[in-house]
């Protein structure tokens, strides 16, 4: 039982990671209706970045997060222009599918800047675990839940309480309707997919100062994560990225913890499969399928 | 007060306009009737910024707002109720006038809430619904949303899209009654309608669109209704040569 707890407790920790990635993903799908694919590997490139600026000055740990952000945010941005806004009236698909060619383009450049592919990145924090009891918590993954709930935080303020954050639900539910009001459409994307990558910017560093190494591997990896606890929560649904990402972590640190590493992965894929037979909208989109169909019947 | 002239247009490749020209002036209704696919909303969408003219101009209050920017032409006063209502469904009710009001949200929060307050005066049934999500409201309390939510950028002109879209006819008649009430107050309205009997009943001057083109502009009485009806529906081209004998009673009582 202890065990189980504990497990819970770290699948928490380890999800509000991956809860920053899927806010970054349902924010940008949100406002666009269309699914980046990059946004996993422009991360990554943030978090090279990170490891440049570590590499050439030594710098420390603020910096090389910061370093990260601002990484990310540039190639959120260079994505957004040629995917994005280039095609804002084609098909969803053909951004989906220019996003793809980015991420290639990306993994690409990296590879070829950094050649030996695996690079330390150093930890944020280094001190001995915490003991609670009967519980123990590793320094960095309690950093990583404090940052994560303390950006959450901040960003439901954003929505709930700023005239941006007016305009941005107004585009996201209606984007027509929202240019009928004098809300620059095309603005409020950009700035959403700014916030989207700062948020992922964060996300990847808190993971890989985690890890304490970095592969062009990472940007897959994010796209997975970032995806699979998007689509537990329900696309587009900022509660439902959270609730998924943490529901992801802690069905991954149990089957680590029960069946064994290499059934991670797996386990995640799974669940995943589960939501998609039997709960298709995935925890908060089906109430919003279900309040849809509701209003219809009461016109 | 608006100046439309000689406006080309493109809507996808069917609703084109072929050099529009209309005006409207201020205080008092003025009506934009015609047929399905004539270009009524695609002269909407022009107007409001939405769509790029192919030619001709559109000026307002004097000024030319051909090819301007949608918010541009909301700060310039014009304020569209569009077709279909379009509310914010997950947004309550007060933060979809608070959008309404959102280029002036900037500056003066107070003034904006006390607009509120004064829509609410005007609309009780949103006040009680305040903090009820728009998506789960009725067609015409979504339809009153939508009016109160334009009204909420203080418009010099509201234009509306076809209002009595999809509504029962009592709640049409309910929404007509708002848009009298507002012409009382002084509102400058440019409204398009498919429901020329009621349309006719509060235009001050109206024009009939057809096929892209204006064919009729005058005041209610100088065409019969019976003819206005008759090409609102279904076009001059497609006129039949006898009366259509279903196209409902011209006083509007239900056979």
């Amino acid at each position: 039982m202890v065990d189980f707890i504990q497990n819970c407790l770290d699948g928490i920790m380890l999800g509000s990671s991956y809860a920053l990635l899927a806010i970054g993903f349902t924010l940008i799908f949100g406002v666009m209706r269309r699914l980046n694919l990059s946004y996993g590997p422009s991360i990554m490139v943030g978090a090279f970045v990170g490891t440049l600026v570590y590499l050439e000055f030594k710098a420390n740990a603020v910096a090389i997060a910061a370093a990260t952000v601002v990484g990310a945010v540039i190639v959120g941005v260079y994505v957004e222009r040629l995917c994005f806004r280039a095609i804002r009236r084609g098909a969803a698909v053909a951004s989906m599918v220019s996003s793809f060619v980015i991420w290639m383009q990306l993994e690409e450049i990296v590879t070829v800047v950094f050649p030996d592919r695996t690079y330390f990145f150093p930890p944020m924090v280094t001190a001995d675990p915490i003991d609670l009891g009967p519980f123990f918590f590793k320094v960095e993954n309690i950093v990583m839940f404090a940052v994560a709930a303390v950006m959450t935080v901040l960003l439901h303020w954003l929505l709930q309480y700023t005239r941006f954050g007016l305009a941005l639900r107004a585009v996201s539910e209606n984007p027509r309707a929202a240019l009928f009001m004098g809300i620059n459409v095309g603005a409020v994307m950009f700035l959403a997919f700014v916030i989207a990558s700062a948020f992922g910017g964060v996300a990847a560093y808190l993971i890989v100062s985690a890890d304490g190494q970095i592969t062009p591997l990472f940007g897959l990896w994010a796209t997975f994560k970032g995806l699979i606890a998007m689509m537990l929560g329900g696309m587009g649904s900022i509660p439902g990225a959270i609730l998924g990402g943490l529901l992801l972590g802690v069905v991954e640190a149990q089957s680590i913890w029960y069946l064994g590493t290499e059934y991670r992965d797996l386990s995640a894929y799974f669940l995943l499969f589960l939501f998609l037979v039997f709960r298709p909208g995935g925890l908060m989109g089906q109430l919003a399928v279900e309040r849809e169909q509701a209003a219809m019947r009461r016109v | 007060m608006l100046e439309v002239d000689g406006i080309a247009a493109a809507y996808g490749n069917i609703q084109a306009l072929r050099g529009v020209t209309l005006s409207v002036e201020e205080g008092g209704i003025t009506c934009l009737l015609g047929p399905n696919g004539a270009g009524k909303t695609t002269l909407m969408m022009t107007i409001a910024g939405i769509l790029k003219p192919r030619g001709g101009t559109i000026s307002f209050l004097d000024r030319d707002i051909t090819g301007m920017t949608p918010s541009g032409v909301v700060r310039r006063g014009i304020a569209l109720v569009p077709e279909n209502r379009l509310v914010f469904p997950d947004m309550n009710v007060q933060e979809n006038l608070i959008a309404g009001a959102y280029l002036r949200l900037g500056k003066s929060k107070a003034e904006v809430q006390r607009d509120v307050d004064h829509v609410f005066a005007r609309f009780p049934r949103l006040q009680e619904r305040s903090k009820q999500m728009a998506g789960t409201l009725s067609g015409g309390e979504q339809q009153m949303l939508a009016v109160a939510r334009a009204l909420m950028a203080r418009p010099k002109l509201l234009m509306m899209d076809e209002p009595s879209l999809g509504l029962a006819p009592l709640i049409v008649e309910e929404i007509f009654r708002i848009i009298g009430d507002l012409r009382a107050d002084g509102a400058t309205i440019f409204l398009v309608e498919q429901n020329a009997h009621m349309a006719l009943q509060v235009a001050d001057h109206f024009y009939l669109l057809e096929q892209g083109q204006v064919t009729f502009s005058g005041k209610p009485g100088q065409l019969s209704e019976h003819e206005v009806i008759q090409r609102a529906y279904l076009g001059k081209g497609q006129e039949p040569s006898q009366p259509a004998p279903d196209q409902g009673r011209p006083d509007g009582t239900t056979p």
